[in-house]
């Protein structure tokens, strides 16, 4: 009885809270197929931690946008002064103050030698959990370093680690650009004038490769990040080539070669840079937008072999074709843009839904499809690395815009680019970040 | 009858130019004539010039004219249904007029580029249109064009010809279009 009210009573207090804190996020028009129950998320509170008040303003956004926490505000002033009856920095964590503002978790900040120390309290039980020192300095790695911290606190709290310490890639303007997952630091990495498409990340993070469309035609660059080296993949020389996705060990990419014999599938060697090979034989119909299962032996893909273009998978040498995502001929609208998760459990894709694109799942061994979103246009969805986030474009807010939504609570949030922004691509984790698959 | 060709229409219009007045070999033939005795009179030799560089001009601008019908038959696009990429019956005499144009100038090569409206897939509508493409250099294939006179290129939607978002928009936008690249002057008028 006692537990049944520790429970309970911080959750009635949270919801109540957090309720004036959502009202600028847009749930509207997201239909999720799994039950979810308001109130069951732990509260997490950010302590203000003296000198850091970036840091935390980036760690506290990025446990937020994992959507694993009912997040808990506390005011800015160094938390020794909020009440009086606070702590001291590196001291006991007042557990009772915290405990009434319905919180369980509480994140400690403080400066240490080398970096930054995160400490997590479970407020509940009234004891230090888990502590991490990261390298947080003021160079190019600062924001990043927050992020993979964040990551560690969500794994130490929820059990899976977050997809904070990742970037997204985007087109806007003909130009791919990159930023973090919060939405900050947008640089362009192609060059202006260029119209480039479909960006996609190496597995590492390190290299992307990105349609270059010019005069009708197009080859799939492959670019170093750190460097800007680029080669043409082999096999994308000639003719008009899109949709590129690298298989999980980087070493092959696979696109869809465009020619007057229709769009197939080929896959070459990106690291030897050699062995282009066909994988589909279209005749007249096309097969395109390849994406890889993260253990690298199946291939999921669109073809219009049936009319419509619809999701399909083969064997990574081409072999045992079949449909993956089922439709009901001449009812089910068109299929487009699938990407296979890092756990290898779903495909994320879009499909017409009454003129409309909408982002749909389907289950890999069960072949069941789910709807995720149902209001305005919403196209080319991308996993985020922990597999609970999808960003996609949307024309919610009047243009086409970086959208993300949690699957398992529905919450969505935008982000932000200024300009129209289409073809979105989300990295794995990048970095030292520890990597827990997905239970 | 046979359709003169464009540049037997030039070649003799310049023939006339270069030749001037009444040719010296005709007029003073000394031969009786015996049939047909009244030959209108000679015009005097202002009118005669006046209406030779009409009929020149008028040649000239015939041929002109044709040619610029022949060049318009070549570039004219043909439009789609949505999400589809065979050529339309009504588009086909459009497809016919260009095979009848090619086949009658041999010279002549001619890009073929695909496009799709905004709506759909982004990358699908690359392949989409490059199958639009395809299908118009496959359908004047099989009326005797050789396709290595027909090049296949694809924009998908990134290059509207009508940058409005409504029905008639999307359909002018779901096109092939038609440019020659080499061998485009001096078209000669199909037979």
């Amino acid at each position: 009885m006692k537990r049944f009210f520790f429970l309970l009573s911080p959750m009635f207090f949270v919801a109540g809270t957090l309720a004036a804190q959502d009202t600028t996020r847009a749930e509207e028009g997201v239909r999720v197929g799994v039950d979810y129950r308001p109130g069951v998320r732990p509260g997490l509170v950010v302590l203000p931690g003296p000198g850091l008040d970036s840091v935390r303003a980036i760690i506290q956004r990025d446990l937020d946008y994992s959507d694993r926490f009912e997040m808990i505000t506390v005011g800015d002033a160094p938390r020794e002064t909020t009440t009086g009856a606070g702590t001291a920095p590196g001291g006991p964590v007042n557990y009772e103050l915290y405990k009434g503002l319905g919180a369980e978790f509480a994140v400690e900040l403080s400066q240490a030698a080398g970096g930054v120390t995160a400490r997590l309290h479970d407020v509940t039980a009234g004891k230090l959990r888990n502590q991490q020192t990261a390298p947080l300095s003021s160079g190019p790695d600062f924001r990043l370093e927050a992020h993979r911290l964040a990551d560690e606190v969500t794994r130490w709290a929820s059990g899976t680690s977050g997809a904070a310490a990742s970037r997204m890639l985007f087109v806007s303007r003909g130009r791919v650009y990159r930023a973090d997952s919060d939405g900050h630091d947008l640089v362009p990495v192609t060059p202006a004038g260029q119209t480039a498409l479909s960006p996609a990340w190496s597995p590492d993070g390190q290299r992307i490769a990105y349609t270059q469309l010019g005069e009708g035609r197009g080859g799939i660059v492959v670019q170093a990040l750190s460097s800007g080296a680029t080669f043409l993949a082999p096999g994308s020389q000639t003719a008009l080539n899109i949709t590129p996705a690298f298989s999980a060990d980087g070493r092959t990419l696979a696109f869809a070669h465009s020619d007057e014999r229709g769009t197939d599938i080929f896959t070459a060697n990106v690291t030897e840079r050699c062995c282009a090979q066909r994988l589909t034989v279209g005749r007249f119909a096309d097969n395109l937008s390849p994406t890889f299962s993260p253990d690298g032996r199946r291939i999921a893909f669109i073809s219009t072999r049936a009319g419509p273009p619809q999701l399909y998978v083969m064997a990574a040498d081409g072999t045992d074709q079949e449909l993956l995502a089922p439709f009901d001929f001449g009812a089910t609208g068109s299929s487009n843009a699938p990407e296979w998760s890092a756990d290898g459990a779903s495909v994320v894709f879009h499909r017409e839904v009454s003129g409309s694109p909408q982002i749909f799942l389907v289950d890999v061994s069960g072949r069941r499809v789910r709807q995720l979103t149902s209001s305005g246009r919403n196209e080319d969805p991308t996993w985020a690395p922990d597999g609970r986030h999808v960003a996609f474009v949307s024309d919610r807010s009047g243009r086409r815009q970086i959208w993300i939504v949690d699957i398992e609570t529905g919450r969505v949030r935008q982000l932000a680019s200024p300009d129209a922004a289409r073809l979105p691509s989300w990295s794995r984790r990048l970095g030292r970040a520890t990597i827990v698959p997905n239970p | 009858m046979r359709a003169p060709s464009l540049l037997m229409l030039l070649a003799a219009a310049a023939f006339t130019g270069a030749c001037g007045g009444r040719s010296a070999p005709e007029e003073p033939a000394p031969e009786p004539t015996p049939v047909e005795q009244p030959l209108p009179a000679p015009a005097p030799a202002d009118d005669s010039a006046d209406r030779e560089r009409m009929e020149r001009e008028r040649m000239a601008r015939e041929a002109s004219e044709r040619s610029r019908a022949v060049a318009a038959d070549l570039a004219a696009m043909i439009n789609f249904d949505y999400d589809q990429a065979s050529v339309r019956a009504a588009d086909q005499a459009t497809l016919d007029r260009k095979a009848a144009v090619l086949n009658a100038n041999p010279n002549v090569k001619l890009r073929i580029s695909g496009h799709a409206d905004e709506r759909g897939s982004d990358e699908y509508n690359l392949a989409l249109a490059n199958r639009r493409a395809a299908a118009a250099k496959r359908y004047l294939e099989n009326k005797g064009v050789d396709g290595s006179r027909l090049d296949v290129i694809a924009y998908g939607e990134e290059r509207p010809l009508n940058p409005g978002s409504d029905e008639t928009a999307f359909a002018q936008n779901r096109r092939d279009e038609f440019e020659v690249t080499s061998g485009g002057d001096n078209l000669t008028a199909p037979q």
